[in-house]
Parts: structure tokens; sequence; C-alpha cells
């Protein structure tokens, strides 16, 4: 589904990804784990198409399709999610109506009608339910005055909404509650199936109980240094990165 | 010959087609000579600083419209608000049509100034009211000089006047260049309550200059809702001159869109003259191009227990050009006095401008007055957020734009004029976008 190949981007003329490789197929579940300043969520804004990230060689294929030209909404029309570690408050729009222009606006790229209002409110009460949301919650303004757990609550109500193809969740487990965490990630894995695949950006294994991936990749100073399983991960948890770098050097 | 010249020669033929025996005639007399005095206004005034008519002052206006001109409704009906039951006083050319008006006299009076001015039954009304609170300046006085056609309006207390009153001034441009100076007179008595909209609209390409002035009078316990709407040609400017006298416990809100035109100017005036007084000042401001919208508020706390509220939001695009001015009197004896402004604006555009100005008189000592203005760009951050989700550039700005827009909208009270204005601004940002927020 999603190849990247030699990719090597910055910003401001500071040289982030390195040469990044990865390749993740329709149906898997990949962490990106790491130190911080290794580059992971630069590489989760590169795929959404942010425009301040310069890619300077390489590759993003998306099912064959070269998207490194796309804009942000292309890309999204085509089915790619960021959960953004840092949702936007954007007063005066609601939750239900920004969640209703956006599937609009995805249908209309599509060339498909507006979804009929009792289908939309069938999807939001169903999809609010998932995510344990509270009704009066989607009448608020979008994300403003929201706690850090509501709003990634809120990001992954509307991955449920929008249903895409390539979910990448930066840090999304950051500011979580246990509680908040179990219902998040019970979401993520109610909406998974064998023709979407997820990324799933973390600095903790605690996600990864919940969320288990297929392959755990340590991301460090711009590259894919350490590919492995899901254990890879705990052992990340118990010992640290310092381990990943003296065998890099050796 | 400069346009001021040739309104003052053309002043003596004015008064062959008016009574000049009477007693408006001598306001008129006097606001003739007050405009021969003054002129235009300049930049040198502090109050035009940033407002130069200079441009539009060069055409050569007609400035006694006399060909007649009928229009279709059907052309002009998407300049009303149509979709309700309302009353109608319309003037093509400054002329009033009685085709497109519904006026009233049917317990209330819902008609024209001509009128007003000539019939002995409205004499002690317009004795009363007529002149009494419109500033004597430039441009009122040359309005006021020329005073003869515009909506009148009186309504009766303890009437609730259900329908909304839509006042309509049509520019066809059979002339070249079309000057026009409606003079519009507002009396609600106490305890009454009306809801008024008003529009002006060019339906040709040429210039037009509309120079009106209003008069409110909100008595006791009165209501009065004022809409007005503006989304002209770009080749119409307009100056409009709002003066509003409100006594005890009145509510008068004006709330002004402002779409369109070349350059538009707004004096609104509040006079509070009772106690537990609620004056409501608010306005949206979305133009781009070169078009330029300034906005003068004044409102004077003149007795204790009152308040005031003002929230203007702009949005600037292109070489667009804005001005805020927004001024707050509170005399010594209005203590209690609770008088809030707010001024957001957005600059699309790094060569779009916006002047804001808030001026606080305060002489009273226990009072609660705050201002607040801002000056920004859109959040480049919530634009790409909304991108990811899919939503397009254009569309994300849009919604945006209306989400910062949208308190002005919350306190509209009829639903079709806020279903109109957000049509307006999904057309005015060119998507096609529900704004259901």
């Amino acid at each position: 589904m999603l190849k990247i190949e030699n990719l090597k981007a910055s910003v401001d003329n500071k040289s982030i990804l390195k040469g990044l490789n990865l390749e993740v197929n329709a149906g898997e579940v990949h962490a990106i784990m790491g130190p911080n300043g290794a580059g992971k969520s630069t590489l989760a804004n590169i795929i959404a198409g942010k425009e301040e990230y310069e890619v300077n060689q390489g590759t993003i294929e998306l099912n064959g399709e070269d998207i490194s030209e796309l804009a942000p909404e292309e890309r999204a029309h085509i089915g790619v999610f960021l959960s953004f570690q840092y949702p936007v408050e954007i007063p005066g729009v609601s939750v239900t109506n920004f969640i209703k222009t956006a599937i609009n606006e995805n249908r209309k790229a599509k060339g498909l009608e507006e979804m009929p209002a009792k289908n939309m409110l069938k999807m939001i009460r169903e999809k609010s339910e998932l995510l344990e949301i509270d009704r009066k919650f989607l009448s608020r303004s979008l994300n403003e005055g929201f706690s850090g757990g509501e709003k990634k609550r809120n990001e992954i109500f509307q991955m449920a909404m929008l249903e895409p193809k390539l979910a990448i969740l930066d840090e999304t487990d950051s500011g979580l509650d246990i509680d908040a965490l179990r219902i998040v990630a019970n979401g993520v894995n109610k909406l998974k199936s064998k023709d979407n695949a997820v990324i799933v950006i973390t600095h903790y294994q605690r996600l990864l109980d919940y969320i288990v991936p297929d392959f755990v990749h340590v991301l460090h100073d711009g590259k894919i240094v350490k590919t492995g399983d899901a254990s890879l991960a705990l052992e990340l948890e118990a010992r640290g990165y310092d381990w990943i770098k003296e065998e890099m050097i050796s | 010959m400069d346009l001021k010249e040739k309104i003052i020669s053309s002043y003596v033929a004015f008064e062959d087609g008016v009574n000049i025996n009477s007693d408006i005639h001598e306001i008129r007399t006097e606001a003739f000579q007050n405009f021969e005095k003054l002129g235009f206004p300049s930049k040198k005034l502090e109050a035009w600083k940033y407002t130069s008519l200079n441009t539009i002052l060069k055409e050569d206006y007609s400035i006694f419209p006399d060909k007649e001109k009928s229009i279709n409704l059907a052309d002009v009906k998407q300049y009303f608000i149509h979709d309700i039951d309302t009353y109608k006083v319309i003037f093509i050319d400054g002329k009033y049509s009685s085709f497109l008006s519904e006026t009233t006299h049917d317990s209330i009076d819902v008609c024209l100034m001509s009128s007003a001015l000539t019939k002995a039954k409205y004499k002690p009304v317009i004795e009363n009211y007529f002149n009494k609170i419109a500033k004597q300046d430039n441009l009122t006085s040359l309005n006021t000089a020329f005073s003869k056609e515009g909506a009148y309006i009186h309504i009766p207390k303890n009437t609730e006047v259900e329908k909304p009153i839509q006042i309509i001034n049509f520019t066809t441009g059979t002339e070249a260049a079309t000057m026009l100076q409606p003079r519009n007179l507002i009396v609600v008595e106490q305890n009454a309550h009306v809801q008024i909209i008003e529009r002006h609209q060019s339906l040709t390409e040429n210039a037009v200059l509309t120079n009106v002035v209003t008069e409110v009078y909100a008595d006791r316990h009165s209501t009065v809702d004022f809409y007005k709407i503006q989304n002209d040609h770009i080749s119409a400017s307009l100056v409009d001159n709002t003066f509003i006298e409100q006594q005890s416990e009145s509510v008068v809100s004006v709330h002004t869109f402002s779409f369109g035109g070349n350059i538009t100017r707004n004096n609104l005036n509040f006079y509070q003259k009772g106690e537990h007084i609620d004056s409501i000042l608010k306005g949206i401001t979305i133009i781009e191009g070169k078009q330029h919208v300034d906005h003068h508020t004044l409102v004077h706390h003149i007795e204790p227990n009152c308040e005031s509220h003002q929230d203007y939001k702009g949005i600037f695009d292109e070489r667009a050009t804005g001005v805020f001015n927004g001024k707050v009197i509170v005399e010594k004896e209005a203590q209690k006095t609770n008088a809030y402004q707010k001024n957001n604006n957005v600059l699309v555009s790094d060569k779009s401008t916006i002047n804001a100005k808030p001026q606080l008189e305060i002489f009273a000592d226990d009072v609660k007055c705050s201002h607040g203005c801002t000056i920004g760009q859109l959040d480049e951050e919530a634009l790409f957020y909304m991108q990811q989700r899919g939503i397009g550039i254009k569309e994300a700005r849009a919604l945006l734009m209306y989400a910062f827009a949208n308190t002005v909208l919350e306190s509209v009270k009829i639903p079709e004029v806020k279903d109109r204005i957000t049509r307006l601004i999904a057309n005015k940002l060119n998507v096609n976008i529900g704004f259901n927020i």
C-alpha cells in the first residue's frame, strides 16, 4: 500500500530524513519508535503533505501512485489520514459540522453526492458510541477547550468517520490516561481490516499492548535503523535506545 | 466645474421642485449654506484620514437623475429578502417605485419621506424629529440640503410590527454617473418593536455615489433591529450616515454586512438619552480587490446604567483596505456604564490594509469599558488540519473565515436574513459548502 524509498527531506534547509525506506502492506500495523528528534513526526507530516517540509530525494507511493506532488486534501481523498500529535483548535466550527463538511468534501472529490443527512447522523451516532463520545461533545467547537484525551479521541472519531486506507497515528497515546488509551485503541482495532493499514508513531510501548503491531521500526537520525516484530518494542521499553546506537556504530 | 460647484449651482433648480415656504426649507437652506462652507471632507480631517473620496468625486454625477426607468421584479428579486412577508419601500434612481413597494398606513406608517415632508398630518412628527440628531457635518448637511425622498417609518406605542421592513435603493445606470441623497426617518414609540433591512443596489457598472442619512428615534422600552446589507457593484460608493437616539430601556441593534462596493463609509452614531439602554453595533466586512470599507462608530453614553456592545469582524484580501474607528464617550453622569468594543481583523493578503483605532473618552469613574482589537492572518496549522481531512484549501479558508465572522451572525434575529448573509458569504468566498455551523 505505502512504499517509501530513499526519502530525504528537510525543513528550513535542515536535513531531517536522510534516506528512509518503509513498506506497509494492506492489513498491517506498523509501529515507528525512536528518540526525540529522530524525524518521526516529520515522516508523518510528509506523508500527509505538509508544505513546509521539502522532499529533496526519493519517492512516496500509495497503491503504486506517486503522491509526493499531491496537495494534502488530495492525499486525504485517496485515503491518507493523519491523527495529529497536537490537534488544532478551530473556534466557531462544531465537531459535527466539521466532520460533515470533511465527509462531503471527500465525496465531492470522488464525484459522489453529499451523504444524506439521515445516513450521516446514523454514522455519527455509531462512531461516537464506538469511541464513547458524549453527544454534547459533538456540538462543541472543534478541539476548543478539549482536554488532551478528548482531542485524541476526537481524532480517532474522525478517522472512524472518514474510513481511511492508511491511518498514521502520531503520538496518539500522549496525554491519554489509561481508560482513554483503552477506548482509543479499541476504536482503532475495530476499524482495522485487511484492506487498510495503520502506522503508529509512539515513544512508549504502552499503546502497543493494545494495538499490536506486525512490525516495529526504530527511526534514528532520519533513517530506519532496525526493524523487528512486537517484541522489539518490549526490548526498547526495557533497554532504551542506546544499545541500538551502539549496534549501529559496531 | 468640480462636483461641489455643480451641486451648489444646481440648488436653485432643486428649490424649484420643493415648497420653499415651509419650515423644512429653512432647515435645507441652512444645511446648504453649511455644505457650501465646508465642501466635501478631505483627508486633512481627522475623521477622514484613512478614507479619501477624491477619486469618486471626480465623476460627472447627475445630481437629480430624472430619466424614469422601470425595472422588472424578476431582474431584482434576488436583492429582496423574498422568502418572508415584508413591507417594502423601494426607490429606483431616487424615485419611489409603487410597483415594487408595499407600504402601509394601517396603524403604523411605512411610507415616503416626500409625503411626510409635505402633508399636514405628518407635520407634528416631522417638527419633532426631522434633522434633530443628524450632525451638521459636510455630508450630512449635503443630504439635508437636498432631502426630499426616502423612507418614513412611524411605529406608534405598544406596536409589535410583525413583518420586517425592507428599504431598497436601486440605481439603474440610465445616467453615466448617479448621485443619490436618500433621507430616512424612523420613529419608534414606547414599547414598540420593528425590524428594518436596508440595501443600496446598483444594477449596472455605471458609477454611483449614495450619501444616505437615516435618523432613528427609539422611545422608552422600544426595540429596533436594523440590518444593513452592503454588497454593491465595484462602481458604487456609499456614505451611510445613521444617527440613533435611544430613550430609557430601549434596545437598538445595527448589523452592517459590507461585502462589496467601491468606497463604503459607515458613520454610525448612537446617543443614549436615558437609563438601562442597550446599544448593539455589529459588522462583518469581507472585501477584496481595491475595495475600501470604513466603519466609524460613536456611542455616546450620557446617562447611568447603560450598555453598548460592539463586535466588528473584517476580512481583507488582495489590496482591500479597511478602517475601524470606534469612539465611545462616557459622560461624568454615566456611572455604571458597561461599554464593550471588539474589532478583529484578518489580513488574507500581505497587500491588504486595516487601520484600526479605538477611541475611549471616559469621564465617569465607576464604569466597565473594554476594547480589544486584533489583526492577524489565517492560521496555517488550522488550514493544514482541515486539508488533511479532505477539505480543499479554498473551502478550508472559507470555513475558517466564516467561523471567524460567525459571532456577528449569531445575533441576527431574522433567520432568512441570516441565511441570506450566509449565502452571500459563501458566494463571496467562491465556495459551495453549507456553513451550518
